[in-house]
């Protein structure tokens, strides 16, 4: 079994965060990984993205070759889009379609989602509004780890597992909010995806 | 055995705990950051068992660790590549000095310059200061060379370089942690009462057991188990991969066995043995190294007259830009999957001051009252405020290297470009911008140095800043009083700011204007740990 998965967003928007969750989620698997992050200037408001690596096996590289991720989690249209030279032919693009405009010249976001449809394997939602049905919008990036469960092959329970712990401290209001908005995003992606 | 999941720079602060290192000291900066923080956090650090701190720059870290190290026990200083340039000088000397206890220079290189203004390659400093060079390939040889370098310095009595470059210092990997914890070294002073004194006439013998002492450097690592060869049957081409290149060259075969042989590289000098081995039974070379071509160079030498060498030097693999598994494939001539190309519809994001930074009042106000002078007269410096020099704002004329505001701001000025303004922050002034201040104020420049207090460091993530005194040393290195100002960047001061600016850009003669205000990121952070305080306080009583 082999995961390569980019995750996509803006600095600030939380991806570490999503790609540490995944990763806790793996350990619990008892699966290899290697996470490079983005860290230092363009976390101010630039684009960032994480190559996150699960598998069976040890795993070479800390960079996902050009071509060969299996996922692009994008917590922002236009950024899953910049990634897809590294998606691979069967690979997915699982993206929330709420904007992050930061930048004067953002394209409009009609041409942005007709691109996302033109992916060949893609799933685009409003994950803003899922993470409010949960409970916050502040969920919005446990609605997109939610998302990605059904694409990676790691029982769901690991992943409540790494919710509960990541969230610790917070109390289990937060805690339950999350693990609400962890369903939502997978009941979707699990139906999006067709299964 | 304990295992962590460990950035490649968590990696190298937990090795050197676990080899008993007695102070760590460094100056931020992307991507070396994350090494001083995690061993801060250590427990060793929380019980004050090592001492753990930021420094005003690079050379006084430097200087802080090789005192360390002069009292008999190990020392570590960690910075980013162009770090090593301010720490270069007590860095080459320190090899003169030699080490007393282990001493060990982590310097984090940036190829593809993720966060940095250029991607040299602290290979040559390790070679000019004729010292053992580790470079890690993954995040367990990070942990494993940090933890074995102290042994190597205090073996051969010099200090030892650990090179990384970002893709390692910023991806994380388990690492199996060593179960014996080593005891911190007893205090002794240096057996020999000169060893520290450089005196021209010590350091010239200093210096000949320097050179005497390179064929045991060199011995080291053509026995050291980071140099490996790993062999292929197919010797039209043999491999030398160095560091994390070696992840990129095996990532590219299904079962990660490379049909060539391969020399892996992790400890420098180069084991010249293997090399050779190398050369002689193979038809081609291929280098992959991150970084600037500092083997490819040397295996080709002058005339480059042997065999084909490829790599960066011919070509085969871009000059510049960090390595990938598809650049390495590309050299290999294997197939490169692309996947669907860019939508041309995507513009880049760059990064951007944060909504409500204080800098963009403090650039607003400096923008304005510039209005009445030619354009091209504002240098500037190292921090999120580089920043001004994208649009919107573009405020700023310049940023080269930390401190360079002032001090070319007065270049300017006696170039004929009257006035000029210096644009620093509070953390880089501290670095190494009083000392140009200090020049400013000798000859009298027509310069006004704009301090924006942000009162942090703000770039490389919030690190505390170095004094609170800011007008104090101003006022202390002799600007005059009634030219110090200090000013509240906020949008509803802007009239009183401009004001402000004007004059002080009117006088002739040194001037300081303070903007001060908390960088938003820190103080949204500090507000919000507040929040959770009370709150658990409310919760337990
Ligand atoms: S981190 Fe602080 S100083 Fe830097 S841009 Fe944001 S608010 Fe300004």
């Amino acid at each position: 079994m082999k995961k390569d998965i980019i995750l996509a967003g803006v600095g600030g928007q939380g991806v570490l965060s999503i790609s540490a969750l995944i990763g806790l989620a793996a350990m619990k698997a008892g699966l290899f990984l290697k996470q490079a992050e983005v860290h230092g200037m363009s976390q101010r408001g630039g684009e960032v993205h994480s190559h996150l690596r699960l598998a069976d096996v040890p795993i070479a590289s800390d960079l996902i070759p050009d071509g060969k991720a299996d996922l692009i989690l994008s917590v922002e249209p236009m950024e899953g889009l910049r990634y897809l030279p590294m998606l691979s032919a069967e690979g997915w693009l699982v993206t929330n379609t709420q904007p992050f405009v930061n930048i004067p010249n953002y394209p409009e976001l009609d041409l942005i989602l007709q691109e996302i449809t033109r992916v060949p394997h893609h799933l685009a939602f409003n994950a803003e509004e899922m993470a409010k049905e949960a409970g916050s919008t502040r969920a919005v990036n446990t609605v997109m780890l939610g998302a990605s469960i059904p694409f990676l092959n790691i029982a769901y329970e690991k992943f409540e597992e790494a919710i509960t712990d990541f969230f610790q401290s917070k109390g289990t209001e937060i805690i339950d909010m999350n693990l609400a908005a962890l369903g939502k995003g997978s009941d979707f992606a699990r139906k999006g995806r067709g299964w | 055995m304990e295992q962590l999941v460990l950035l490649g720079d968590e990696a190298i602060a937990q090795g050197a705990i676990d080899a008993g290192v007695t102070g760590i000291y460094a100056y931020p900066g992307t991507p070396s950051t994350e090494i001083k923080e995690y061993a801060e956090r250590s427990r060793e650090a929380r019980e004050g068992k090592i001492n753990v701190c930021w420094c005003a720059n690079e050379k006084t870290a430097m200087e802080t660790a090789l005192g360390v190290s002069y009292a008999g026990k190990r020392g570590m200083v960690s910075m980013k590549h162009v770090g090593l340039n301010v720490a270069a000088d007590p860095f080459v000397n320190s090899a003169i000095t030699g080490a007393n206890g282990g001493l060990l220079v982590v310097s984090a290189d940036d190829p593809s310059m993720h966060s940095s203004q250029n991607e040299q390659d602290s290979r040559y400093y390790g070679k000019l200061a004729m010292i053992p060079i580790l470079e890690p390939g993954n995040q367990q040889e990070a942990y494993d060379m940090a933890h074995e370098c102290f042994a190597l310095s205090e073996r051969l009595h010099v200090p030892v370089l650990l090179r990384i470059t970002t893709r390692l210092a910023h991806s994380r990997a388990v690492v199996r942690r060593r179960k014996e914890i080593l005891e911190q070294n007893p205090l002794t002073l240096p057996e020999n009462p000169m060893q520290f004194i450089l005196l021209p006439l010590s350091a010239r013998k200093r210096y000949r057991e320097l050179l005497v002492k390179q064929e045991r450097i060199a011995r080291e690592a053509e026995g050291s188990p980071f140099n490996n060869w790993i062999d292929g049957s197919d010797r039209s081409l043999g491999i030398v991969a160095a560091g994390i290149a070696y992840n990129y060259l095996i990532e590219n075969y299904q079962d990660g066995k490379c049909p060539h042989p391969v020399v892996k590289i992790g400890h420098y000098p180069m084991p010249v043995r293997l090399m050779e081995d190398l050369y002689q039974s193979c038809d081609t070379i291929l280098v992959l190294e991150d970084g600037y071509p500092f083997i490819e160079e040397l295996l080709r030498g002058y005339l480059n007259r042997g065999k084909r060498i490829m790599g960066r030097l011919d070509g085969t693999i871009p000059r510049d830009g960090e390595l990938n598994p598809a650049k390495v494939a590309k050299a290999l001539g294997l197939p490169v999957h692309d996947g669907i190309p860019v939508p041309g519809l995507i513009v880049s994001r760059p990064p951007s001051l944060c909504k409500g930074c204080p800098h963009i009042s403090s650039y607003n106000a400096l923008n304005e009252a510039m209005t009445s002078y030619s354009k091209g007269r504002v240098l500037s410096d190292i921090g999120c405020y580089s920043l001004g020099a994208l649009s919107p704002y573009r405020a700023i004329d310049s940023v080269v290297e930390m401190g360079s505001s002032i001090t070319m701001a007065k270049g300017v000025a006696d170039a004929g470009l009257i006035p000029s303004v210096a644009v620093i922050g509070d953390s880089t002034f501290i670095h190494s911008g009083i000392t140009g201040l200090i020049d400013l104020v000798n000859s009298s420049s027509p310069v006004t140095v704009v301090i924006l207090d942000n009162q942090t460091t703000a770039m490389t993530g919030g690190q505390p800043s170095m004094t609170s005194r800011i007008e104090n040393i101003v006022e202390g290195v002799g600007v005059e009083k009634e030219h110090i100002r200090v000013v509240n960047p906020l949008p509803k001061n802007h009239e009183e700011n401009v004001k402000i600016f004007r004059e002080e850009l009117a006088y002739h003669g040194v001037s300081v204007i303070i903007p001060r205000r908390e960088c938003i990121q820190t103080a949204t952070r500090k507000l919000k740990q507040a929040r959770n305080k009370t709150k658990a306080g409310e919760e337990t009583s």
